[in-house]
């Protein structure tokens, strides 16, 4: 309607200044606000200059690049903040409707500042996890990734959001392959590498339907266009648009399309699957949503129904598969979370759906349990590297005990997994559910939310064993020695210090999970409002 | 009138920190003692913090009892109310009036005895440190159930207890302990998630969570619809934890393996925020909704008497190898399906004593758990037939005390008049014969018949365990009881801790009733007597507020 009038309003006004406007006509040339597209293109800045400071810095000397790549990710984090009105936007055409490509609303921000975030606690995981890796390359793909998953966001139109796509995706598969003469490493970057060009393809046939259609890449352009799609191109459209949607499904590890997941992680070095089941997720559903909110509501009826049983598949596979685990299995850990972050994706996916059937502030509910997800989510990794150093294995009954060992570890463990559960004391993962909960019933999509709920009491198998694992008696001992703990405490098998970035990670989540806990209102605000 | 008189500002204080005292208290037990308070062991220090901290909230509960308007029970007092998430439209809204006041104290005072029990009698298990701060967490969640009024805020309440009884259950737990705790937490939340749906449903329709505007509105919000499926949603998630019958199954187990603590507080508190649930909630905000499945609601009640008496007689059966935990776990499915029972009629009369029945069983439950739990420490078995042998027990010769309280309690529980299990039976099996208008007339009388018939029943079970268990041969030794002398000295190891099973029986005599324990069990032995003589003091707290609750707000 808006657009309508727009170009009634051109019309009119064109012929009448036409002599004027042909003397200084606007430049084609666009112009850029280097302010609102700092973030991620800092982010690329820095990925180019610790590559290049590999080649001069001695071996000794390498950790540095690690402490070089945190203060780029901080730094790009502090310029969210002179942006935090969220009105800039850039990159836009200078005739006709002034589409821009690169747009720094409260959405972009919000997912940047969790990618970049996401990112800066990965590097923390991998500073004294990387040794035997090269280290040059290792931070240059990270950031890489890093800089499109904070452009990924931003992007208004659909090359940008499939460049931005690639960009993150391209150096994710070299980070995940990146242990040298590691078969099943190889194997899994080979198997990411694979699912995820499949995906980029079906995407881009997709993306050229919806080109042929409507003619433009700008997404708020092809909104308006789909409204009214001549008949005949109408197959082609819905076409384009559900093979879109396949491609963000492939990304996102949504349900028919999750296989390429417990692998990935397993294989991938530990920071690496906490950055993709964190960061490689909040690109998915980011893109996700800007393709269904932003371009393609006229299609709600498609694209909103496929999501809801998409959502319903998800979680209940990656819940069914996460129970399946057996715990003595080698590497059982990081499987779970895998697992369990597949099931996470599919309450993602719930308020993504509803918004096909209510109105867009729902996507915010996904937003804020992305947040919350992203926290702990990062925070039980990090627990969960802090164990491999001890036992490489990292199956789940080495966990056995960490409480008389640990005891701080394993009550931020034990708090992040019940938050991952929604349970009390985890109280932001409980609202965060409550919010996807509710924007599920305020759709009418009733049916989803028992699924869900069936899923959450599922799900609280799997996390409430883990946890009780934790405050076990460690083998050997008894398990009921009454007043006989106090001796064992005193005296730990063996003990070492875990290495300081480590430990921040874990103090930073852990913090920011009880604080969020208390004020929950932090995160689940963006559940309320619009975020476009 | 009241009994005391104190500000309105220090009743908000004491309401909140009522809730909030052993959650903070339950942080502290976990860091290591202040100097000056260690105590002789750590042990022994973090269970004495534990007596102090729920003697702190009891004390403060009692305070809070004597502050309170009892000319106005119905108004709602000591509230509080502070917007906490904006977006979700949660409000910390607390406040307590006479429905919630009986059952805030007596989860104070449980909560309490238990804490006390256990400092003289440390339970068997891993670490007290832990055993303490799951206690205290139980507690607030508990206290919060009952004082919260924000729909979100009670289901935030109602899944706090989850965690804490888990692994209450599952660490200091007796055999099967583990498949227990699961089938009770699995069990319990699916329930409440099913709930939070209905929640969120009002909540959306209405615009609101606050519970005290919408019982105002007494449903006029809702269409009919909306008020079916929500009631359906949250009545499941309450019937789960009430538990009603054919979802009960998950009670038996849990009692038979939590330990003594744990299956009091169960049986006593945590039962109750079912109950609760539908008074506070489903009878004021969805009473057109309630309207259509009281009759169903009514009809499972009655079913879950009689079949909880009916499997207690099978347990208690000689040779059917019957816990005795676990006969008193079925009995309270069949005492709460008279809870049930004077819910779905509807009407004052019904819910008064359907609350009456409430406060009377955690009594009366409380108490037999903690004399099972006594009279399986000292046999170091709960089995029935290996306890009463060929002829019985023979409590009454062993532990003549024990075994008087142990048939006091039975008595009470199948509702001798003059005790409080009657009243609260009496009651709902009146409001039954006269249901609220639109309900089934016929259907209710008929409730009420087989609800007379599962009182019967009731009492030839209570009859036979306490001829199995007081009752039977006892040929006396000359020797004292073996360990009298050690019931001032807290720290000494008791004896009964390890399994005393070889020749306990053989050996006829037992350890009465030690100080410790008459100290535990006096309170409730004493409040059950004064409820059965004195049913006015609770009455006369709850009716007006039931009055109110059912009327919308009017009155």
């Amino acid at each position: 309607m808006t657009a309508d009038l727009g170009t009634t309003a051109d019309l009119s006004t064109a012929p009448a200044t036409g002599g004027l406007l042909a003397a200084d006509a606007p430049s084609v040339v666009q112009s850029i606000d280097w302010l609102a597209v700092a973030p991620p293109t800092l982010t690329a800045l820095a990925a180019l200059a610790v590559l290049v400071a590999d080649l001069f810095l001695p071996a000794h000397r390498k950790r540095l690049l690690g402490y070089a790549a945190l203060t780029a990710l901080a730094a790009a984090l502090a310029l969210l903040i002179p942006l935090r009105a969220g009105d800039r936007a850039t990159f836009c055409v200078t005739t006709g409707t002034r589409a821009c490509s690169y747009t720094a609303d409260h959405f972009t921000l919000v997912i940047q500042a969790l990618v970049l975030g996401g990112a800066l606690l990965t590097v923390l995981l991998s500073l004294d996890d990387t040794r035997k890796l090269p280290a040059g390359e290792y931070w240059f793909l990270l950031l890489a990734s890093a800089a499109g998953a904070a452009l990924l966001p931003a992007s208004r139109d659909l090359a940008t959001l499939v460049v931005a796509l690639e960009v993150a995706s391209l150096p994710a598969f070299a980070l995940v392959g990146i242990k040298r003469g590691d078969r099943r490493s190889s194997e899994a970057a080979l198997k990411f590498f694979l699912s995820s060009v499949v995906a980029t393809a079906v995407m881009l046939l997709g993306v050229s339907f919806v080109y042929a259609t409507t003619g433009t890449l700008h997404l708020t352009e092809i909104a308006t266009r789909l409204d009214d799609v001549p008949p005949v191109l109408d197959t082609l459209a819905r076409t384009g648009v559900a093979l879109t949607l396949v491609g963000f499904a492939f990304k996102t590890a949504a349900a028919p399309f999750h296989f390429w997941v417990p692998d990935t992680y397993v294989g991938a070095p530990l920071p690496i699957a906490a950055y993709l089941s964190v960061v490689g997720k909040a690109v998915g559903f980011s893109g996700l949503i800007l393709v269904t909110v932003v371009a393609f509501p006229s299609y709600a009826d498609v694209w909103g129904p496929a999501l809801a049983v998409l959502a319903a598949l998800t979680m209940t596979a990656g819940n069914v598969a996460a129970l399946r685990q057996n715990a003595a299995r080698a590497r059982s850990a990081v499987r779970l979370l895998a697992w369990s972050s597949v099931a996470q994706a599919g309450y993602l996916l719930v308020p993504i759906a509803a918004a096909a059937y209510s109105s867009d502030d729902q996507i915010g509910s996904t937003v804020a349990y992305a947040l919350m997800y992203a926290v702990v989510n990062l925070g039980a990794f990090a627990v969960a590297a802090v164990v491999a150093r001890t036992h490489p294995g990292n199956r789940l009954t080495d966990y056995r005990g960490l409480y008389a060992t640990r005891p701080l570890a394993a009550l931020a463990l034990g708090f992040f997994l019940l938050c991952l559960a929604g349970l009390p004391p985890g109280i932001i993962g409980l609202f965060a559910k409550v919010t996807v909960f509710s924007a599920a019933v305020d759709a009418g999509l009733g049916w989803l939310a028992v699924v869900m709920a069936v899923n959450v009491v599922i799900a609280l198998y799997y996390y409430l064993q883990w946890t009780a694992i934790l405050f076990r008696a460690p083998e050997g001992a008894p398990e009921t020695t009454g007043t006989a703990t106090a001796p064992t405490a005193s005296a730990p098998p063996r003990r070492f210090r875990a290495p300081t970035p480590l430990t921040t990670a874990i103090v930073l989540t852990a913090t920011a999970g009880i604080l969020l806990s208390g004020v929950p209102q932090t995160v689940l605000r963006f559940a309320s409002v619009s975020l476009f | 009138m009241t009994v005391i008189d104190i500000s309105a500002s220090v009743l908000q204080f004491l309401l909140a920190f009522v809730v909030v005292a052993p959650l903070l208290g339950a942080v502290a037990a976990l860091l290591p003692a202040p100097p000056g308070l260690r105590g002789k062991n750590p042990d022994q220090a973090v269970l004495r913090h534990g007596v102090t901290v729920t003697g702190a909230v009891l004390l403060a509960a009692i305070v809070l009892t004597a502050g309170f308007d009892h000319d106005h029970p119905a108004t709602m007092q000591a509230t509080t109310d502070i917007s906490w998430i904006p977006a979700l439209d949660v409000r910390i809204h607390l406040g307590v009036d006479g429905i919630s006041l009986p059952l805030l104290l007596l989860t104070a005072l449980l909560t309490f005895l238990c804490a006390l029990y256990s400092y003289f009698k440390p339970p068997a298990g891993p670490s007290a440190k832990a055993f303490v701060a799951l206690v205290l967490v139980l507690e607030s969640g508990t206290l919060a159930t009952f004082a919260v009024l924000d729909l979100v805020l009670f289901f935030l309440a109602f899944e706090m207890v989850l965690i804490p009884m888990y692994f209450l259950i599952a660490r200091w737990g007796g055999g099967r302990r583990q498949a227990a705790a699961w089938k009770f937490i699995l069990y319990t939340l699916l329930g409440s998630v099913v709930m939070l749906l209905g929640i969120l449903l009002i909540g959306l329709k209405t615009g609101t969570f606050d519970m005290v505007a919408l019982a105002t509105d007494n449903g006029r919000g809702l269409t009919t619809s909306v008020q079916v499926i929500a009631v359906l949603a949250i009545g499941l998630g309450l019937a789960v934890k009430t538990p009603m019958w054919p979802l009960h199954s998950w009670l038996p187990d849990a009692h038979t393996a939590a330990p003594t603590v744990g299956s009091v507080l169960l049986a006593g508190v945590l039962l109750k925020m079912g109950t609760y649930g539908f008074v506070r909630i489903l009878l004021p905000i969805a009473p057109d909704g309630m309207r259509t499945f009281a009759p169903y609601l009514a009809a499972f009640a009655v079913v879950g008497i009689v079949y909880g008496s009916l499997a207690c007689l099978a347990l208690a059966r000689t040779g059917a190898k019957g816990d005795l935990k676990r006969l008193i776990a079925y009995s309270s499915v069949g005492h709460m399906g008279f809870v049930l029972l004077g819910i779905a009629t509807m009407t004052p009369t019904g819910v008064n004593g359907a609350l009456f029945a409430n406060i009377a069983h955690g009594l009366i439950t409380g108490l037999l758990f903690f004399l099972v739990g006594a009279v399986k420490d000292r046999y170091g078995t709960a089995d029935l037939d290996t306890l009463a042998g060929a002829t019985g027990a023979a409590l009454y010769g062993r532990a003549p005390r024990l075994g008087a309280l142990l048939a006091f309690a039975a008595v009470a529980s199948l509702g001798l008049p003059g005790l409080a299990g009657f009243w609260g039976e009496m009651l709902t099996l009146f409001g039954a014969y006269s249901p609220a208008e639109g309900l089934s007339r016929p259907a209710f009388r008929t409730f009420m018949a087989i609800g007379a018939f599962g009182t019967l029943l009731t009492a030839a079970y209570m009859l036979i365990v306490v001829r199995r268990v007081c009752m039977g041969e006892h040929a006396p030794r000359s020797r004292l009881s073996p360990d009298p002398g050690t019931a001032n000295s807290p720290d000494a190891p008791r004896p009964p801790d390890g399994p005393r099973t070889p020749g306990a029986a053989t050996t006829p005599q037992l350890a009465d009733i030690q100080t410790y324990e008459a100290a535990a069990w006096t309170p409730l032995a004493a409040l059950t007597v004064l409820a059965g003589l004195w049913p006015a003091v609770l009455l006369g707290l709850t009716d007006p507020a039931v009055q109110k609750l059912l009327s919308g707000g009017k009155s």
